[in-house]
């Protein structure tokens, strides 16, 4: 599941249908780790970042909604990164993060395991996501900045949060199909 | 983006004003010289022309201005005001609103132009008053309309208008005396804008709106007063925190200032939801227009009493009791009240009375809407549902007439031909009680023959706070809304266990003498279940008209809750209704009764849906042989599959009677005949014991047969696996297996009916009456169990252990099914159908599949086999409804026709 050497490993990688162009242009991303994995999300897109919060757990939900928190009086549902991406838990001893994201249906947590730096990024850099990305991440990560020591890889927050019309997922798919 | 703005003001204006324009109009009728109301009317339609005319809706605007012409002359005392005139402004009321609703969806007049209204309008307005009344009354014979002096037409109002409005918010007649010419010469159009009035429900109280009216009243967005509820919703969760924070810290300034707090919270709470609330009058402002329009068109005289028209509601509730009101109203006009010789006739006065009553009663507002009518006919009700399929006919006789009456909320009970029918009522009663649920309303109708019927409706004053009990289960707080909650019960230590009985697959609970099916929420939600099981606590819940017993871990407390919704990824779970926040700031979710009770399976109509999405441990439960356990003469241990048993009852030794040479006892209206177990096990020897009283009696069921087995003590219900089996030769025995590590005996369902003499298993000329299946099964004891299901239902059952033995069958006799396990030696049932595929005699012959799990009817494989269909072994029903399809599709004679069938 290492995702770092795959960009560069396929540099004919194929148009794909996406917002990538309008993505190029915009300058500065908010920042986070999921495993090894080194994420960015416009940060317009951002609301607040949280220390971990008390979670109430949805029994029935699908399996990468990690619960609901009270977020001033507005329930916002949290969801688990590492389970959106198909990745292995974290170790007991990490607690996640939350990054409150502005959506289309309102605000949502993402569950990271660590929050990084604002960047701004050369738009130069820009890249599509590689053909030979797991689907489960290719569907939400709408491309990758070569930055100069590690990739830069861009959430796409609709599309995280959408689990495919609120229809429950199966157990054991970590990943929502649309 | 500027006229957007404007056009949606200008809606908005129009429909409050439009909706006030038929309350106004219908009482101008009952009062044709307020002077007052006929200006405000014209007030009405002439800022709604003039608004036209800026914003260049050039239809609108050619209707209003002729209707304005009309009441123009009417106000000025050119001419006279009958019904029929009225009817006319009315239909350009109508006209009005349905170009407004066509510019609010898509921004043009659309293309209906009304130039017949038009031309009438224009007509009537050229013409002298009097000809004029009689061209516009052309439909309505009213002469005496027109040739009547104003004199006698104030004398005798109540005979020349069909509909009299009177409402205790307020019927002071305004200025009945006023001088008509006075009030005209003011200048109606300097003061038309200021007609709109935030607050429409009272607009009688004053005899004339003042600027200042207008002026003490804004509009404001509903968007913003939402905001405001859950921004006060929140300081009310803030204030709770610092209210527990002060009692930890006993600090003087802190508790004052928190005590402040809390007095102000509770006041900005209250404002705000006032904000929200709105006089039930809203909606019932346009019931007197719809009472006229019915009662002229169906020559009825209707007196409409509105009573507690100011009785407030949430907005969000006033919107949803909308169209179920009127509904009724309809109703009561259409089909309750009689038309005036039919009630002189009966003795009643020829004008018939509605009555609409609000009022607030326990935290839930009180709607009733009620008539002096012919009340519903029961007898006519039940006949009705005969027909309509809903009942059988012996089940119509046993219902009592109160249940008779809820038939009218069945779906399906209304048709078109019910609405032509003047003696029933129930139009889309169905319609009304699901919209008034679906907002936590109960309806309820009490009906008299002759004297009327009225339905009474309660609902929650708000949706945004709702009062709700807090449970625990799996470690996880919930909250269950208090209008679905019926009562709490506890059962405690040793005897919880012996409280939930299983019947029929399903556990359920002795309520009162009626069993209730009952859920565990660990395992509709699939929580881990707390093993320290010490008293078991149930709530019994409603959900829809079915009730239900909801095993929860903990009951904790009753709270107000403030309702949010859940967010777009959570809204599809069937289980929830929302979340809530709790007083120490944790969100606790909000359970749907009726998901919760369809998710579980004890709602029935749902069973089939929850059978296609349930989880692997709910099969696994299914697949396990639920077992009745009980003790009668010498055998201490007896079985029947839970599956056969209908229902377990107990009769004094004083109830049972003898008929026919047998004993029998009353159940439920009917004649049950009782077969005393011990008798038919061990016949000729005495009892060992004196006879129990009361007796425990098992019954079976079968379509609309029943047959009551004594036993002499109920022992249990078994939940496991069958596992040693072993047959008996024994008469009234099928064999023995270990139940619950003990030796069991398996009763011959069949042969002990039978032998008592009751022609039980005799066809009854249903699809399945002497059809003869083949039953393919290897294990002789599953075959027994088996075998008694079929034989209950009238099958002539032949056995085969194995293909050969199968195939040896299929060749001596005819053969009508087939049902073959899937486990059938040697190569399974796909080896017989095969085999009978190379048969052209055989080849129609449906054959239905037996699997040991329900996952493996599921399975892929099975389903392209080409079985006619697959079941699992001991789901009796599903398999005899399975049969009953095939049979059905089967010719008598025709096999092929039958293969030819096999996709259905």
């Amino acid at each position: 599941m290492n995702m770092e050497s795959s960009p560069t490993a396929s540099e004919s990688a194929q148009a794909r249908p996406g917002p990538g162009t309008m993505m190029q242009s915009s300058g500065q991303f908010s920042t986070f780790f999921v495993a090894d994995l080194f994420f960015g999300v416009d940060v317009l897109c951002v609301q607040e970042v949280l220390r971990p919060q008390q979670m109430t757990s949805v029994p029935r939900a699908p399996r990468v909604i990690e619960g609901l928190i009270n977020l001033r009086g507005q329930i916002v549902t949290a969801i688990d990164m590492r389970r959106r991406l198909g990745l292995p838990p974290r170790d007991g001893m990490q607690t996640p993060m939350n990054m409150v994201v502005r959506t289309e249906d309102g605000a949502v947590s993402l569950l990271v395991d660590e929050i990084g730096d604002v960047l701004d990024v050369d738009a130069a850099t820009w890249e599509r996501p590689p053909e030979s990305l797991d689907p489960a991440a290719r569907e939400i990560i709408r491309g990758v900045y070569k930055l100069p020591d590690r990739l830069l890889l861009i959430l796409d927050t609709d599309r995280t949060v959408d689990l495919g019309g609120g229809v429950p997922l199966s157990a054991n798919s970590g990943i929502g199909r649309q | 983006m500027q006229d957007q703005e404007v056009i949606r003001e200008f809606l908005v204006e129009s429909y409050e004003n439009l909706s006030r324009l038929d309350q106004e109009l219908v009482r101008l009728e009952k009062h044709p010289k307020d002077a007052a109301l006929l200006d405000s009317i014209f007030r009405t339609i002439h800022t709604i022309k003039g608004t036209c005319g800026f914003l260049a809706f050039s239809t609108l605007e050619r209707i209003t201005h002729h209707a304005e012409t009309l009441l123009s002359q009417l106000r000025d005392g050119q001419r006279e005001l009958d019904p029929a005139l009225i009817s006319l402004i009315l239909e350009t009321v109508d006209a009005t609103r349905t170009v407004l609703a066509a510019i609010e969806a898509g921004g043009e007049e659309g293309q209906e132009t009304f130039d017949t209204l038009t031309e009438r309008l224009r007509a009537a307005a050229c013409l002298s008053p009097v000809a004029a009344a009689a061209e516009a009354s052309a439909g309505h014979e009213r002469p005496e309309a027109v040739h009547s002096q104003e004199g006698a037409r104030r004398s005798e109002p109540d005979s020349a208008a069909p509909v009299v409005v009177s409402s205790t918010s307020g019927v002071a007649h305004p200025a009945e005396s006023a001088k008509p010419h006075a009030a005209a010469s003011t200048t109606p159009a300097a003061s038309g804008p200021l007609v709109a009035r935030a607050d429409a429900s009272r607009p009688e109280e004053e005899g004339s709106r003042s600027s200042a009216v207008a002026d003490a009243n804004i509009r404001v967005g509903v968007g913003l007063l939402d905001k405001l509820m859950d921004l006060v919703g929140e300081l009310v969760l803030t204030r709770n925190q610092i209210l527990q924070f002060n009692t930890e810290r006993e600090d003087p300034a802190l508790n004052a200032t928190s005590q402040r707090l809390n007095l102000i919270t509770s006041e900005l709470q209250e404002g705000v939801m006032k904000t929200r609330m709105q006089p039930i009058g809203m909606v019932w402002n346009k019931l007197p227009r719809v009472v006229r329009d019915i009662a002229l068109a169906l020559g009825k005289q209707v007196r409409l009493d509105m009573d507690g028209a100011e009785t407030e509601l949430d907005r969000t509730i006033i919107e949803a009791i909308k169209d179920p009101l009127v509904h009724l109203v309809r109703n009561s006009c259409d089909h309750g009240i009689e038309s005036p010789d039919v009630r002189v006739r009966a003795g009643k006065a020829p004008q018939g009375r509605l009555t609409l009553r609000a009022y607030h009663e326990g935290g839930q507002v009180n709607i009733e809407i009620g008539d002096d009518g012919g009340g519903i006919n029961v007898a006519r009700v039940r006949q009705k549902a005969v027909e309509r399929g809903l009942l059988r006919p012996e089940q119509a006789a046993k219902l009592s007439d109160r249940e008779a009456l809820y038939l009218i909320f069945q779906p399906g009970f209304s048709t078109a031909e019910t609405v032509t029918n003047m003696s029933g009522r129930g139009v889309g009663m169905d319609v009304v009680k699901s919209h008034i649920e679906k907002i936590g309303g109960v309806v309820d109708i009490a009906s008299r023959a002759g004297e009327g019927t009225t339905v009474k409706i309660k609902i929650p004053l708000t949706l945004a706070i709702i009062p709700g009990l807090v449970i625990t289960s799996g470690g996880e707080r919930f909250v269950i809304p208090q209008v679905s909650l019926l009562e709490l019960i506890r059962l405690d230590g040793d005897s919880s266990d012996k409280h939930i009985e299983h019947v029929h697959g399903t556990p359920v609970y002795r309520r009162r003498g009626s069993l209730l099916p009952i859920a565990y929420l660990n395992n509709v939600l699939g929580l881990k279940s707390s093993e320290s099981a010490d008293a078991v606590n149930m709530v019994v819940l409603q959900a829809e008209d079915r009730q239900f017993g909801l095993v929860v871990d903990g009951i904790n407390d009753t709270q107000e809750i403030v309702v949010k919704p859940l967010g777009k990824q959570l809204k599809g779970i069937a289980e929830y209704a929302g979340a809530t926040i709790m007083g120490d700031g944790r969100v606790a979710l909000i359970l749907d009764v009726l998901g919760i009770g369809q998710r579980s399976g004890v709602m029935t109509e749902s069973r089939e849906q929850s059978r296609a999405v349930s989880d692997q441990k709910a099969q696994k439960e299914l697949e396990q042989q639920r077992i009745l356990l009980f003790r009668a003469g010498s055998f201490d241990r007896l079985a029947v599959p839970l599956s056969l048993v209908a229902r377990l009852e107990e009769f004094p030794q004083s109830a049972i009677e003898r008929a026919g040479g047998g004993q029998v006892v009353q159940y439920r209206n009917r004649i049950l005949p009782l077969i005393c177990l011990r008798e038919v096990l061990e016949p000729g020897i005495p009892a060992l014991e004196q006879e129990p009283d009361p007796v425990q009696v098992v019954v079976f069921n079968d379509g609309d047969r029943s047959v009551g087995v004594v036993v002499d003590q109920i022992l249990d219900v078994a939940e496991e696996v069958v596992t040693v089996r072993q047959r008996s030769n024994r008469a009234g025995l099928l064999g023995s297996a270990v139940v619950g590590k003990r030796i069991t005996d398996f009763l011959d369902l069949n042969c002990v009916i039978n032998s008592a003499g009751d022609n039980w298993s005799q066809g009854t000329g249903g699809p399945s009456s002497g059809r003869r299946v083949l039953l393919a099964e290897p294990s002789s004891f599953s075959r027994g169990l088996i075998r008694s299901g079929l034989d209950m239902a009238g099958y002539r059952v032949l056995e085969a252990g194995n293909l050969d033995d199968a195939i040896r069958q299929l060749e001596q006799q005819p053969v009508d099914l087939v049902i073959a396990a899937l486990d059938l030696p040697t190569d399974g049932s796909s080896a017989l159908l095969a085999a009978m595929r190379l048969r052209p005699e055989w080849s129609g012959i449906p054959l239905l599949a037996l699997a040991e799990s329900s996952a493996q009817t599921q399975s892929e494989a099975i389903r392209s086999a080409g079985f006619h269909d697959c079941q699992t072994k001991f789901d009796r029903e599903a398999m005899l409804e399975s049969l009953a399809r095939l049979s059905a599709a089967l010719a008598p004679a025709e096999r092929a026709a039958a293969f030819a069938g096999k996709e259905s």
